[in-house]
């Protein structure tokens, strides 16, 4: 029954690709087919995956091709059909939303390729969470590559566009080269490409085969998920894309990074050496700080969204990272606590990314740009994205009541139990990782104090701003849906907690939910006696209580004393949208803090007629610099093009050398051979 | 269920009648250690009275936010406070969240105060955000480690057991590791309250003020809400301080002649730690903005010293 549930949403989503691009040329079909269709089989998907997590034993279903060496088979355990959940949840609500965001695009582009992309992404994102064999596992990968390579550069006019899609096809490219040695080497050691085969085979390696396999899985995973300082094309790639694909692309496609690190780390590994889960947690605090810290100085709506799911992944990693510690240090509930509190961060990003795009979307649909400091007054003009934008910046920064401040909490809990598990002076790492997450968090929050308040308060910055329209009505229900889930997610937190214990069965051999559950379903523990507790149900109670008995009726009563009436100005003529904060503004004294790290480069530039205290014309330019792109990319990029260059040397044309090439090669290989 | 409501009650009572005493007091005792004379213990309360027989002027340029946010603020800062142990050692609404929630329920007021400084589109606003975002970001790292070492130390983030840790063991407070820790906690909380050496609270100038200029659109009752919230918050961090170090007198129950005996305990730590903080702004000018992240480089160096005398010592 779910293996046909599972297999119709397959076969729905490939009907909607292939029917799309069939319709091409009549793009209002093109797209109600292609946004069904994807809605359709994410709702299929979300179905099937949801009860495969709660079934007995994994769901397995081959597919009726190929030959015993290559199977196509697809395997539905706990993890995978966790993943699996999180990618049709998402990919629902961003179907609902394609709807109205893709109608702005009827006419103007091929909305059938877009279609036939959009549900090959989501099918082949689904079979990379639900492959039971390494091919078949790189096939998806493949696909999915090359999917989102299409769907990144779609707006291909642009140079950027086109860039960033190359940039992320190369990435992607390295990462799956290292993703083929890795299971080659797993491979030959047991014969077989089978995940099933692979389970703790990695403990049976020598110690040296074990490392090397974990860092190419690590930095094969992580070109993908974008873990610093794989990250360069994620800032890149997710502005220029069109906003749903960005949604996905944050929400779901940087997630098939964790999928694999978490199937590598906690299937494939016994008790990994504790070595690992420390290049983990650290890989996972750099990324976290890094992230924020960039984003900071972002004005460019999305490419700030895009710095944070570097951030986010960073805190995913913290997890997951303490969790390997964990293991190798034989604390098996410490690690459940630990591999929960990233997996739970993981669906959360899911869902608070998603909405976030999904709003900065809408906003750049209204106001034709991508720079914060040309907006300013939507709440007026567009109240409901406000709002929706509004839960998930307070989701993303990690305040309560909402999901994020769940899966935070549970962080610290993780790291804060740390301490006590080894004397060695690695667990000094546990609080100081504590630290760096809580000033990540606090930055975040400044980050969307920034996001929130420069686009969607105070007065327009340019006519385009102040003519905004609201999303349109799909549009609106798909960011909708996702901001309920970011409230139930944080209110229902005990109630989700439970749908990883089949997960941290299969991987860690227990089930914790029972002993993060407490008082009757109203808070979450950390798993041991008096540890602490919270209860995000009983702070949105108090809340609701204290907003009805008091702050409702006083509001009212208040409410016949108000004016309104000019803010103060300066005493100037009128406030203007030139008295603002601006976004660099806001932002400007983190930069002089952090000036070592961003290095910032300004220049100023007056025209004045009588005095230069009263500039006729100022230009203000101000850059910051980025130390991975410009000390380690860039200098391996010109020596790639040098070595280029001077293998140009062999390839002179002439068809007398290629034979004599040719001939070399011959003898050298019968001389191989011969050996 | 019945008493634990009372408990709450009661809880909610003292914090919204203590806390504007807490800074009368610290005023006066101020004004006479610079021998002003002050203008009485008693005048914040009268403060609140007056604006909140007030009108209220709303700028025209502001949305719903500006009105959702005393709210929003004075609300997440009561809740905070009702998680920690103020009189009895058992926190009231322990349950609901530790330590951590305490941080992070101040840090949903402060979200919403810095949205509804830059609400109105007046630069002062911006101005109180930005500088307030940034100082309680970096206050942050410093914080969480004099919390790791607190929570280490009793084996949980609930504040309940974190008292009840410390009440076992009396003098505890004067081990290194309790005693670094207070020190960086002590240097978190003049940067959170906003007190001189960060910010001044008496201060209506553009230069320095960061809490002023959030709210400087708001009047009347709202005012009062976020001025009356000010103090709780203040009187929330003085009480987290001296009952996770010092505390001495904390008694087993709300109820019973007991109560009044914690409150009294209470009252002299709050008024002990009140006349450290006054001596503190009064032999300290106020610091440039900038010099601000030097002090707290300070107190995550006396956050690290104190996670790591917790196993040297």
């Amino acid at each position: 029954m779910i293996a046909e549930l599972f297999l119709s949403g397959i076969v729905v989503w490939l009907a909607g690709a292939v029917a799309s691009l069939a319709l091409w040329r009549q793009p209002v079909a093109a797209r109600r087919v292609a946004c069904g269709a994807a809605l359709a089989g994410s709702l299929l998907d979300l179905a099937a995956s949801a009860a495969a997590l709660f079934s007995a034993s994994p769901i397995v279903i081959g597919l009726p091709f190929g030959n015993p060496a290559f199977t196509w088979a697809v395997r539905l355990d706990p993890l995978s059909a966790f993943f699996s959940v999180t990618l049709s949840a998402l990919a629902a609500a961003v179907s609902l939303y394609s709807f109205g965001y893709l109608k702005g695009m009827e006419g103007r582009r091929n909305l059938g390729a877009f279609g036939f992309f959009f549900n090959l992404l989501l099918l082949s994102v689904a079979l990379v969470f639900t492959a039971s064999n390494a091919f078949f596992f790189l096939v998806a990968w493949e696909v999915m590559a090359l999917a989102a390579y299409c769907l990144v550069s779609f707006e291909h006019e642009k140079k950027k566009a086109r860039d960033a899609g190359v940039l992320f096809l190369i990435m992607s490219h390295a990462g799956t080269g290292l993703l083929l040695i890795a299971f080659l080497v797993l491979a030959s050691a047991c014969g077989s490409l089978d995940f099933s085969s692979f389970h703790l085979l990695a403990s049976r390696m020598t110690p040296l085969q074990q490392g090397t396999v974990f860092l190419l899985f690590l930095f094969g995973f992580g070109v993908k998920a974008g873990v610093v300082p794989l990250h360069i094309w994620i800032p890149k790639a997710h502005p220029v894309s069109p906003s749903n694909v960005s949604a996905l692309m944050s929400g779901i496609v940087l997630k098939t990074g964790i999928y694999g690190m978490a199937r590598v780390f906690f299937d494939f590994y016994g008790a990994p050496p504790l070595w690992m889960g420390t290049v983990v947690l650290g890989l996972g605090v750099a990324s976290a700080l890094l992230g924020v810290l960039y984003a900071l100085m972002e004005h460019d709506l999305k490419r700030l969204l895009a710095w944070h799911s570097i951030e986010n992944i960073g805190i995913i990693l913290i997890g997951f990272g303490a969790a390997l510690m964990f293991r190798a240090l034989g604390q098996a509930n410490l690690a459940a606590l630990a591999l929960i509190a990233g997996l739970y961060h993981t669906f959360n990003h899911a869902m608070f990314k998603g909405l976030l795009f999904m709003g900065a979307g809408s906003v750049v649909e209204a106001t034709h740009t991508r720079n914060m400091e040309k907006m300013g007054g939507l709440i007026r003009r567009m109240p409901v994205t406000a709002l929706c934008f509004l839960v998930g910046a307070v989701a993303i920064s990690g305040l309560p009541p909402l999901n994020g401040f769940v899966s935070e909490w549970l962080t610290y809990q993780a790291l804060l139990a740390g301490f006590g598990t080894t004397q060695s002076l690695t667990r000094l790492m546990f609080p100081i990782a504590g630290s760096l997450l809580a000033l990540t968090a606090a930055l975040a929050a400044a980050c969307f104090v920034k996001a929130f308040a420069i686009p969607f308060l105070a007065l327009p910055r340019s006519p385009e701003a102040a003519d905004a329209r609201e999303a349109s009505f799909t549009m609106r229900a798909g960011m909708t849906i996702l901001a309920v889930s970011c409230v139930a997610l944080g209110l229902g937190a005990t109630w989700f907690v439970p749908v990883f214990d089949p997960i941290t069965q299969q991987a860690l051999g227990v089930r914790s939910s029972s002993a993060l559950v407490m008082a009757h379903g109203w808070a979450l523990s950390p798993g041991r006696p008096h540890g602490g507790t919270i209860s995000l149900a009983g702070m949105a109670l108090f809340f609701l209580v204290a907003g009805a008995a008091f702050a409702l009726p006083l509001a009212l009563r208040w409410r016949r004393r108000t004016v309104r009436g000019p803010a103060w100005d300066c005493g100037l003529p009128g406030l203007t949208a030139d008295n603002e904060y601006t976004a660099t503004a806001f932002s400007k004294p983190l930069r002089m803090i952090f000036s070592a790290l961003y290095r910032p480069r300004r220049e100023i530039q007056a025209e004045y007629e009588v005095s230069p205290y009263y500039p006729s014309a100022i230009r203000f330019e101000s850059e910051i610099e980025h130390p991975f792109e410009k000390r380690l990319y860039n200098p391996l990029r010109d020596r790639i093009m040098a070595a280029a260059n001077r293998m140009k040397g062999i390839q002179a044309g002439s068809i007398n050398l290629y034979l004599a090439y040719i001939f070399i090669t011959l003898i050298l290989l019968l001389l191989f051979g011969v050996r | 269920m019945i008493e634990r409501l009372m408990e709450n009650a009661a809880q909610f009572l003292l914090l919204l009648v203590l806390s504007p005493l807490v800074t009368g007091v610290i005023r006066t005792l101020k004004a006479r250690l610079q021998t002003r004379r002050g203008p009485g213990i008693l005048q914040p309360y009268r403060d609140l009275r007056k604006l909140f027989s007030k009108g209220i002027v709303i700028p025209e340029t502001a949305s719903w936010i500006f009105t959702a946010t005393p709210w929003v603020v004075f609300f997440s800062t009561i809740l905070a406070g009702l998680m920690i142990p103020m009189v009895a050692a058992e926190a009231p609404l322990g349950l609901f969240g530790g330590v951590l929630a305490v941080i992070y329920l101040l840090g949903l007021g402060r979200f919403f105060l810095a949205l509804s400084g830059m609400d109105s589109g007046s630069s002062f606003g911006g101005l109180g955000s930005s500088r307030e975002m940034t100082i309680s970001a970096l206050a942050e790292p410093a914080m969480m480690l004099a919390i790791f070492t607190v929570a280490i130390g009793a084996g949980s983030t609930g504040l309940t057991e974190i008292a009840g840790a410390a009440i076992g063991q009396n003098w505890r407070f004067l081990a290194p590791s309790q005693m670094f820790a207070f020190a960086a906690l002590s240097l978190v909380l003049i940067a959170e309250t906003g007190r001189i050496p960060v910010d001044n609270p008496d201060t209506h100038l553009e230069l320095t003020m960061i809490h002023e200029a959030m709210i400087l659109e708001y009047s009347g009752p709202y005012l009062a809400l976020l001025e009356w919230a000010a103090s709780i918050k203040q009187l929330v961090l003085m009480t987290l301080l001296i009952n996770c170090f010092w505390p001495f007198g904390l008694q087993p129950t709300w109820f019973g002649f007991g109560a009044v005996e914690g409150i009294c305990w209470l009252l002299a730590k709050l008024l002990l730690l009140s006349c450290a903080i006054v001596l503190l702004e009064t032999v300290n000018a106020k610091m440039r903005l900038f010099r601000v992240p030097e002090m707290l480089a300070v107190a995550f160096t006396l956050g690290s010293l104190a996670l790591i005398s917790t196993f040297l010592f």
